[in-house]
């Protein structure tokens, strides 16, 4: 029961939080209402009195935020050509790109990982490289890709793959190099297969901290499709981020970053629920 | 296999497998020649003395100097009813004013009265047009005037034969300055302050280093000038980070508009009739495509035209302000294009002229960029003004495409008209002498 009654009183604390907080922006964004600007000044109409679209000095209120919401999600999926799709559509374009670079990264960094593990001499060979490639940010490796590959969406897939490679290969040669001693030795005495011990021993008992691994590279992974659409426009929740930014318009800007901050959440808890399937008591 | 492909089975160029389809290429390509030979010498006496004297190869590319062989070429193959190579083709634009003609050839259905079915493809800034589009996943794109240039001598880019097959559009920039300098308006006393612009190889960097120049700062040493993109020129300018900024519309008058900074002077103040982008496309393309290019060509300088008429701006700045476009406020596309607008100090100015569209690609604009490209420091040596200028601008081909579709067309014989600049005369035929006229330069 106690465990119930903290989960309870973190809940209200983080809704107090929150109410706060959109007290606060609320507060600090309202600008008094002023002077209504003379209709029929022509000045006056040139700086968009009585227009559509006011300026967008100033930063959005939480309500200004709530209605671009509202009316981007009640149409998730509009097509008006390639340079303005709803906001479904942007963020199916940009989970496809981050699947398709991080798949290649697994398929890369599983095999790979496991031999890193598996030979110290490899492990120290590898390594410089290893360290040298990992800090690079993707902004960096975006201009390289583009110049070698020649294809902008590529690219972007290339860099998703480059970015979330390392935390992968790292913890699954983590993971491998440290499987105990004793269960080795175990299936040695019976004589088990070599492919065997790989599926059957080390794999369960590297799997934690391989998951690990891709967790982390999944939140990376994440953060890069964003920067890189940023760079290459196209479809993407990135190309909108820019797009909006590009028309000051804040209150867009603002939604496509929670957004962003959901759907990375999102992913987060499907690796989480992952992990604690792979987690395993000694 | 048979026998090896070798320069003894064969053909003559080593492209080819089979030497039928070299001898065709070659057959038309001879054809071509032969026919701009013919042009240049209409005596046959004098032709066959002229290749006699040089030889063949030399021959023709002498006559590459002259004629932009590619597209002539093009032309050759160029018949009504033939098929386009291509019919779906990938067009980059940047969603500013600039852009005008080549976004609205598709809502007027120019691109598809001509067979053509053209993606838009919104592209985030100068760089990464010159990548897409020499990488070729740009079939053609929008760039600013000087960049094919500077992409054919390799500068900043890899060398890489490229064309301007015509202006997008005249005038239409501006200096933009931050609200806090409103009493501040004599360039002379703006030493320390700091500019962005959009790209290096940009009109607007070189008429903002001309500008002050000719107010006595040196743009190297007095000033900081940096590349920024449009969006982050008004958030720089409303945080104090720059002082000013030349940059194209709807983004000088969205500074205006947000309340952050007011008009200094319009760019046609500084060269009426300046150049500013350019519908460009690479060498490779129209060699490959030459129908589809001419048909998009046509597209292009349809638009170019319907834009450079006024009546038409008020429905252009409706038509381009949406989010798949411009992405932003009617009200300020509009005061760019009708040049009625406010100018951020309270008052209404009226300049028709302000923004505009000739497609005419001179070859002199083209000699102009590279004697600031030099003065500027951004090439060093040699540069060879004529031959760049007639390879890289298609004056040839835009003046009689113009001409065909019935559209104005200045019919000057020379294709080097001279400019006046802040009141100083520009002469094409001395590019190294106007380079040493200035005081402030870099050679």
């Amino acid at each position: 029961m106690t465990i119930d009654k903290a989960r309870v009183k973190a809940t209200v604390l983080s809704l107090l939080f929150l109410v706060v907080l959109l007290g606060l922006w609320q507060v600090s964004t309202q600008t008094p209402a002023g002077a209504p600007a003379a209709g029929n000044d022509e000045y006056a109409r040139l700086m968009g009195a009585g227009g559509p679209q006011q300026a967008a000095s100033g930063f959005p209120t939480p309500a200004a935020v709530a209605a671009v919401a509202i009316k981007r999600l009640r149409q998730p999926f509009y097509d008006n050509g390639p340079n303005d799709k709803g906001i479904g559509i942007q963020l199916a374009f940009s989970l496809g790109r981050v699947a398709l670079g991080y798949l290649i990264a697994i398929v890369v960094a599983l095999p790979l990982g496991f031999a890193i593990g598996m030979s110290p001499l490899l492990h120290r060979a590898l390594d410089p490289f290893i360290q040298i490639l990992k800090p690079i940010s993707p902004l960096a490796w975006m201009p390289i890709a583009l110049y070698t590959i020649r294809d902008s969406s590529v690219s972007s897939v290339f860099v998703i793959f480059i970015c979330s490679l390392w935390p992968m290969l790292l913890n699954t040669a983590f993971g491998v190099a440290n499987v105990r001693r004793e269960w080795l030795d175990v299936a040695r005495t019976l004589e088990v297969s070599p492919l065997r011990q790989a599926f059957l021993v080390i794999l369960p008992a590297a799997a934690p901290a391989i998951i690990t691994g891709m967790r982390i590279s999944m939140g990376i992974a994440w953060l890069v499709i964003v920067a890189a659409e940023m760079l290459i426009g196209g479809v993407g929740v990135g190309y909108f981020l820019w797009n909006e930014w590009n028309n000051l318009s804040i209150a867009n800007v603002l939604f496509a970053v929670a957004l962003i901050g959901a759907v990375g959440m999102t992913l987060d808890a499907l690796f989480g629920l992952l992990q604690k399937k792979v987690t395993y008591a000694e | 296999m048979i026998a090896p492909a070798g320069p003894l089975s064969g053909c003559a160029c080593g492209r080819h497998s089979r030497a039928a389809a070299c001898d065709a290429q070659t057959l038309s390509d001879d054809i071509v020649e032969a026919a701009a030979l013919r042009g240049l010498f209409p005596r046959a006496s004098a032709r066959r003395r002229f290749v006699a004297a040089v030889g063949a190869t030399v021959a023709a590319e002498a006559i590459a100097l002259v004629f932009p062989l590619g597209s002539l070429r093009a032309m050759a193959m160029d018949d009504p009813l033939g098929k386009l190579e291509r019919a779906s083709l990938k067009i980059g634009f940047v969603p500013i004013n600039c852009a005008t003609p080549i976004i609205m050839a598709d809502p007027m259905g120019f691109y598809a009265r001509e067979g053509l079915k053209v993606e838009l493809a919104k592209t985030a800034g100068w760089a990464l047009i010159r990548d897409r589009a020499a990488s070729g996943e740009l079939d053609a794109s929008h760039f600013l005037a000087p960049m094919p240039l500077a992409m054919s001598m390799g500068l900043g880019a890899q060398r890489q034969a490229m064309h301007v097959a015509s202006i997008q559009n005249t005038n239409g920039q501006a200096i933009t300055l931050s609200l806090r300098h409103r009493n501040n308006r004599d360039p002379r006393r703006w030493k320390g302050f700091r500019f962005a612009i959009p790209f290096e190889q940009s009109m607007h960097n070189f008429l903002l280093r001309y500008y002050l120049a000719e107010h006595g700062l040196d743009p190297d040493r007095d000033v900081q000038l940096r590349v920024t993109p449009p969006a982050e020129m008004i958030a720089n300018l409303l945080d104090g980070d720059i002082d000013g900024f030349l940059g194209p519309e709807p983004f000088n008058q969205r500074a205006v508009f947000e309340k952050v900074g007011f008009i200094h002077i319009l760019t046609r103040d500084i060269w009426d009739g300046h150049p500013c982008c350019a519908f460009g496309v690479s060498d490779r393309f129209v060699r490959q495509n030459p129908k589809s290019f001419t048909a998009l060509y046509r597209a292009i300088l349809k638009a170019t035209a319907a834009a450079n008429r006024p009546e038409n701006r008020a429905d252009i700045a409706r038509a381009i302000a949406p989010e798949q476009y411009l992405n932003q406020p009617e009200i300020v596309i509009r005061q760019g294009l009708t040049g009625r607008f406010a100018d951020g100090l309270g008052n209404v100015v009226d300049v028709p002229d302000r923004s505009g569209f000739d497609a005419t690609p001179w070859y002199s604009m083209a000699t102009w960029m590279l004697t600031q490209m030099k003065r500027w420091g951004y090439v060093k040596g040699d540069v060879d003004y004529r031959q760049l200028a007639e390879r890289v601008f298609m004056l040839t081909d835009a003046r009689r495409l113009m001409g065909e579709l019935r559209l104005p067309v200045n019919a000057s014989a020379s294709g080097y008209p001279s400019f006046k600049i802040m009141g100083r005369t520009f002469d094409p035929t001395q590019p190294e002498a106007y380079i040493r006229s200035f005081a402030i330069r870099r050679t």
